[in-house]
């Protein structure tokens, strides 16, 4: 059957609940409406309004609140409206659930799930479009989880909901539309592995999120060129499967990481330090990263020049100094 | 008991004075002011009714009056140790034991209660030992003690964060159908966090069973509460959210035990939140490492030390023939072997062990982790094992 990933996220949650009486869904507008994404739609109606309801307008509210209820029992999985409007919620985010197993030593624990529908590309208007991931893969003590497409929203939100450590589950809001042909309930790889999603012997491009499908339209269109790309899906920020990617990036010898986020500063930084110390001799080229401007979220009207592209992935590509007797440069040069 | 009303820059004690910020604007019907904060006990020692309130017998008034003087001598014992270097910091609870021994001593021990930082004596008093309560301030761990066996949520530190987790632990017991009642502390300075007020409101909208009690110690650091707020009482926040505010002498830890004790029991019986302002002073610096001389006078105190809660309670036992001589002596002599146990444990040397730096990050360590836990032993000369 055809799924949308909103969809499939909406029958994880669904299904989620109907396994375990302790997971509990609120946030704001989660309740009669279903979520402004349509990500809670007739969960409320499904398991009552004591399992699924909306909370007061305040996002610190909402997740200091799950934590109280983590403490006692519950799995709170929470919804934050979007990305943006959750950094009230961040001192409670990297102050509490981040560090109460720590601060404890594991007396008390918070088995609980924070969803962020996080990213750009649907026009919308100014704090309706960051990726916030990095403060959060940046926290120790936090799982940074975020799917590319409809499958893994199913099954890694499954599994972020069974975690036992608090969990920040991004979801790339552009592509809660996008549909995929697929049989619901679905279990896909592990949550923390990183996936290889397209094969490729002449360089690496690594992507998470919503990048995953723009990495791969890159890789369609490189192959047209004579290039052979491989895809890696990172699934996982935190922990990161370095060992997936370098074992890729050591047998291509060359990497592009992309992400929406701003270059400066952001997780595609990490990924490229660590796949340096691991992949150092194995490399042709430096590894090139192709991220957002270093501005804040632009207009809806200017956004196309913020965001990567598969241009932008394939000149990267291009510029991983390649030499005439590289394998598969000839038609890119 | 009328204390002086200090200036602009001195801390509002709000005490017989008129109640401040109140207008009156020709006509228009303003929200109602609160009253006096209720007092058993007076500071000298006589009676004093309080509306609702009832005197306990002499069973629990002595029983308040141990805790008391076991609080004071712990306390100042933590002022000492921190002196001779045992602990990294302490931020007393001089002035303010009345508050925290009344407001514990009013839980069950099922109920749940969230202190801060300055709360070792609440811990204290809630039975947890000394070794483990100090943990945090002696910089052994974070927190010390298991929150589960005592019902007791670490302290904490960021200001009124925690407000919210006793919030979703009281909505959580009543999901569940439990009578568990929850008490969180709070100080005046904390009120001015948004997530004080945040929580006041999700409290209210679903009706938790939370007692919010604020100790207005007068002091944030160094801030007086009149720069602090322009509410004619902390109290009267409570009403914005459309819960019950109550206004109680912190000094007197008898008042303090009776009122949070009737809150608790609304909580249990589905009467929601509800706030209490415990009007007290912090008779010591913000902590060992300030310096109050900087921002109030010593002069300032001496109302507060005619209000000693200590004092207040011995008087009015004495007076009534509920303890004598002995029975004082017996008290201090129990405290004092209390301190000297507490002493004794403090003065031995801890070496925590760094692998257990990884061990409770995560559920099971991540890779990372594990390398960073190997590396680490490796630099102090064990063996990593332990946290992988």
């Amino acid at each position: 059957m055809t799924v949308s990933m909103a969809e499939a996220l909406n029958r994880a949650l669904n299904d989620a609940m109907a396994a375990d009486d302790s997971v509990l869904v609120f946030g704001e507008d989660v309740g009669r409406l279903g979520g402004v994404f349509r990500v809670t739609d007739g969960l409320m109606a499904e398991f009552g309004e004591q399992r699924c309801f909306d909370t007061p307008l305040a996002e610190s509210g909402i997740v200091g609140t799950a934590v109280g209820m983590a403490m006692y029992g519950f799995r709170p999985v929470v919804e934050m409206q979007f990305d943006a409007f959750a950094y009230p919620a961040f001192e409670q985010i990297t102050s509490h659930v981040a560090k109460l197993r720590n601060r404890t030593r594991s007396r008390l624990t918070l088995p609980l799930v924070i969803r962020i529908p996080y990213g750009g590309g649907i026009g919308g208007v100014e704090h309706h479009s960051d990726s916030s991931e990095a403060y959060y893969a940046h926290t120790p003590g936090l799982t940074v989880l975020t799917p590319g497409a409809a499958a893994d929203a199913y099954s890694m939100l499954r599994e972020a909901i069974e975690m036992p450590d608090p969990v920040v589950f991004l979801e790339p809001k552009r592509r809660y539309w996008a549909k995929a042909d697929l049989d619901l309930p679905v279990r896909t790889e592990p949550a923390t592995q990183a996936v290889v999603r397209r094969r490729g012997s002449d360089a690496t491009v690594i992507a998470y999120g919503a990048m995953v499908d723009t990495a791969l339209e890159a890789a369609s269109a490189g192959a047209e060129e004579g290039l052979d790309l491989e895809v890696v899906d990172l699934r996982s920020l935190s922990p990161f499967d370095a060992d997936t990617v370098a074992e890729s990036v050591c047998r291509t010898g060359r990497a592009v990481v992309v992400h929406e986020a701003s270059t400066f500063g952001g997780f595609g930084a990490e990924v490229v330090a660590r796949l340096t110390e691991m992949c150092f001799h194995y490399l042709e080229a430096p590894i090139a990263r192709v991220g957002g401007l270093d501005i804040p979220y632009p207009p809806p009207m200017l956004e196309e020049h913020h965001l990567p592209n598969v241009d932008r992935i394939l000149d990267a590509v291009d510029a991983l100094q390649w030499d005439d007797g590289a394998a598969g440069s000839g038609a890119r040069r | 008991m009328a204390l002086p009303i200090s200036d602009d820059h001195g801390p509002t004690t709000a005490h017989a004075a008129p109640i401040r910020g109140a207008k009156h604007l020709g006509g228009l019907l303003e929200v109602a002011p609160f009253g006096e904060p209720a007092c058993l006990i007076a500071p000298d020692g006589s009676a004093s009714g309080a509306l609702g309130l009832e005197m306990p017998g002499d069973g629990r008034l002595l029983e308040l009056y141990r805790r008391l003087v076991t609080a004071r001598r712990f306390d100042r014992l933590a002022t000492t140790l921190t002196r001779q270097g045992r602990l990294a910091v302490y931020p007393s609870a001089g002035g303010q034991e009345a508050s925290q021994v009344g407001a514990v001593l009013a839980l069950r021990p099922q109920d749940w209660m969230f202190p801060t930082y300055r709360e070792t004596v609440a811990l204290i008093t809630r039975g947890i030992p000394a070794v483990e309560a100090l943990s945090l301030l002696r910089g052994e761990w974070h927190c010390g003690y298991d929150p589960q066996r005592w019902r007791t949520a670490p302290q904490c530190t960021p200001l009124a964060t925690q407000a919210l987790h006793a919030v979703g632990l009281g909505f959580a017991a009543r999901l569940k159908g439990e009578d568990t009642a929850v008490l969180v502390f709070l100080g005046d300075g904390a009120t001015s966090e948004g997530d004080a007020n945040v929580a006041l409101n999700f409290a209210a909208v679903y009706e938790v069973p939370v007692v919010f009690f604020i100790q207005n110690n007068q002091y944030a650091i160094s801030v007086p509460l009149s720069k602090q707020t322009k509410s004619p009482t902390l109290a009267h926040r409570a009403l914005g959210y459309g819960i019950g505010g109550y206004r109680v002498d912190g000094n007197d830890v008898v008042a303090v035990q009776a009122m949070v004790s009737r809150l608790l029991d609304g909580c249990r019986a589905g009467a929601g939140p509800a706030v209490v302002e415990a009007v007290t002073y912090r008779m010591e610096a913000h902590t060992n490492a300030d310096d109050a001389a900087r921002y109030r006078s010593a002069e300032e105190a001496q109302p507060w030390i005619e209000r000693d809660p200590l004092a207040r309670l011995e008087a009015y036992l004495m007076d009534r023939g509920v303890l004598d001589q002995a029975g004082h002596d017996d008290v201090a002599a129990a405290a004092e072997r209390f301190a000297s146990r507490v002493r004794d444990a403090l003065m031995v040397d801890v070496e925590p062990d760094p692998a257990a730096l990884f061990t409770d990050v995560y559920s099971r360590p991540t890779a990372l982790l594990a390398a960073e836990a190997a590396r680490l032993a490796e630099e102090v000369g064990t063996t990593g094992e332990e946290a992988s």
